[in-house]
């Protein structure tokens, strides 16, 4: 670590993974409700746990984000962060409101806090993923205003790297979009609308940029390959990142109301939706390839592979496999979708933020050359743990997705199954993936259990022909 | 990359590709708002009962378990066209039928799913049954496939 105030990082990162503990006790539940389903009725509803679940998701993967903001702007701009105490300080707003937040979704009615909240000022609430009350959705642009500030600000007093810049063109993009969470307006079809310029926006726009940022930047770290490589390959992906992701966002608007033209621009654009991530695959493995060092940290390289292949994987292929117009027709809201849903955010923002604290937090904890080997291999355990298990929770949801679409969507009306009916006939898919669930946390427990191993790795001296560690 | 494929080219295809791509978006946005959709969502239908309806069906989160136009959770039914499937498209028998629901909820039927008791009022049922109507008429290409949604 070469300035102080990169420091700042670590609590992001901490409180990112006490929430993502959080975020799968809740996806356990979930788990459960879908095979028992009066579990934990009336104290914690389905659809509370949810919204927990998807919130606390959300939230932990800002945190992270941010914390990778915080560690790496500073070292790439080679200055001081341009304010240590703004970041504290937007640390415990944005933690406090979260934390608040979640507390009122499980112990307060929803219709009684959005009448607390005073909601009907301004209704936002009551849509998927923005269930946040109003002033929740305030102070939450509130603290990415401040966060942005801080990040341009010590961006700009230093040496302006690609790597920066697309990491806040990426953070600017989150900003200025989540803007469009405040629209609510009474059409349901606009609402839906502009409700995906915050989510599909997010998720397969700017939160693209912020992705490949962070890969390049380990990589410049992990492999030494100059710099100048590295950066016009981020180019290239966050150009066809958004070349296909913009006009992708067709592929919401098949059947919620707007025109027909839009069935063959989302097709066609969304179909190209993967080439991204696998450029960011080619990108992960070919650096690894050329590296000009063996950089002690292994399981960071191993956590930068891995998101690339995952996120291609999930994003692209599962995402690839339903998008097509005729094919979506059959498929849209099943289990298919949340199949998709599990295996993308898990390989593309849960994976690199995982990397980016692999990476970032022995250096922090004065490691600088990365945790001991056993410290690494519990770590890597953890790794192949949670991703297999991530990997069959895809399958299983995708056999009940089929099975779905085979019993309820493609008879006649008068033939076709009813949705609970339907249910009960999958269920032994939501029990396969209540398991593969239960291996998941395990895997996090172990991936935990690695960072309380002492220790550091040892600095080997012929390993290390390439340029110093500490000059990329 | 070949070394003829150079970093500024690259940045350019990424600064002048994403350019013309949001600015088509933006057209295309201008396109379907103002021109295609109103055709399409039957807005001059819009009543006050129907917003009002939107509010109860936001307020109490019921996308948390269920699906509207095929978004939101896949717990429980989808209810684009709960008024074809439940009140065979008539306003009357759709409202009888909600109230019949609404008030009969949680069944409490072990290892069932649940529906939790909203306290719903006779006003309330009656503006959301009134949304959900008015949403089963949207021009959306024909999804669901059938009845079952």
């Amino acid at each position: 670590m070469k300035y102080q105030s990169q420091r700042v990082a670590m609590p992001y990162f901490i409180f990112a993974l006490i929430l993502f503990a959080g975020q799968i006790v809740f996806g356990l539940i979930l788990g459960m409700q879908y095979v028992v389903g009066d579990f934990l009725f009336p104290e914690i509803p389905f659809n509370v746990a949810r919204m927990v679940h998807t919130n606390l998701l959300i939230v932990w993967l800002l945190f992270g984000f941010m914390g990778a903001t915080y560690y790496l702007v500073p070292e790439e701009a080679q200055t001081e962060l341009y304010s240590p105490l703004l970041a504290w300080i937007l640390f415990w707003v944005f933690a406090v409101a979260g934390t608040l937040t979640i507390l009122g979704y499980l112990f307060v009615d929803y219709a009684t806090l959005a009448d607390i909240t005073m909601n009907k000022l301004l209704p936002t609430m009551g849509r998927e993923f923005l269930e946040q009350p109003t002033i929740t959705k305030i102070g939450m642009a509130l603290v990415f205003a401040g966060f942005l500030f801080n990040i341009i600000m010590t961006a700009l007093k230093g040496r302006k790297t690609v790597v920066n810049i697309v990491l806040i063109t990426g953070l600017i993009g989150l900003t200025v979009l989540w803007l469009f969470s405040f629209y609510n307006p009474s059409n349901l079809t606009t609402d839906k609308y502009f409700w995906w310029f915050v989510v599909h926006l997010w998720v397969e726009g700017v939160w693209e940029l912020i992705m490949g940022a962070i890969l390049a930047y380990v990589l410049i770290k992990i492999t030494g390959v100059d710099r100048e490589v590295i950066e016009k390959w981020l180019y290239v992906i966050i150009a066809m990142a958004l070349i296909t992701g913009i006009i992708g966002t067709g592929h919401h608007f098949f059947w919620i109301g707007p025109p027909e033209y839009w069935l063959w621009l989302g097709s066609v654009f969304s179909a190209l939706e993967p080439l991204p991530f696998f450029m960011m695959v080619l990108f992960a493995f070919t650096m690894i390839n050329r590296r000009k060092r063996n950089h002690p940290n292994k399981v960071a390289a191993l956590w930068a592979m891995g998101t690339a292949v995952m996120a291609f994987l999930g994003a692209g292929v599962w995402g690839f496999l339903h998008t097509l117009a005729p094919i979506n027709y059959y498929t849209h809201g099943t289990q298919l979708t949340a199949a998709h849903g599990h295996m993308a955010f898990y390989g593309a923002y849960v994976m690199i933020v995982l990397t980016i604290i692999s990476y970032a937090m022995p250096i922090m904890r004065g490691r600088p050359y990365g945790n001991s080997n056993t410290a690494q291999v519990v770590e890597m355990w953890g790794f192949w743990l949670m991703t297999i298990s991530m990997v069959f929770i895809t399958l299983f949801l995708t056999g009940a997705g089929i099975l779905q679409i085979w019993l309820q969507r493609i008879p006649e009306s008068g033939e076709a199954l009813s949705f609970m009916a339907t249910q009960d006939n999958i269920a032994i898919f939501y029990w396969a993936r209540m398991i593969a669930g239960c291996f998941f946390m395990a895997g996090l427990v172990v991936y935990f259990g690695s960072f309380f191993i002492k220790g550091q790795a040892s600095f080997d001296e012929e390993v290390h022909s390439g340029p110093a560690l500490q000059d990329a | 990359m070949a070394e003829r494929f150079t970093k500024s080219m690259a940045r350019n295809i990424y600064l002048g590709g994403s350019t013309f791509f949001i600015l088509l978006f933006l057209v295309l946005t201008f396109d379907t708002q103002s021109r295609a959709m109103p055709e399409r969502d039957n807005r001059d239908k819009l009543t006050e009962q129907v917003v009002r309806g939107k509010h109860v069906w936001e307020n109490n989160n019921c996308v948390g378990c269920h699906s509207l136009m095929g978004e939101g959770a896949y717990f429980a039914p989808e209810l684009a066209n709960v008024f074809d499937r439940r009140g065979v498209g008539d306003s009357d028998i759709f409202k009888a039928y909600m109230n019949a629901w609404m008030n009969a909820m949680p069944t409490n039927v072990p290892g069932r799913r649940q529906m939790p008791q909203f306290n719903l009022t006779d006003q309330e049922i009656n503006d959301l049954s009134s949304f959900l109507e008015w949403t089963s008429k949207i021009d959306d290409n024909g999804w669901p496939p059938n009845i079952e949604g």
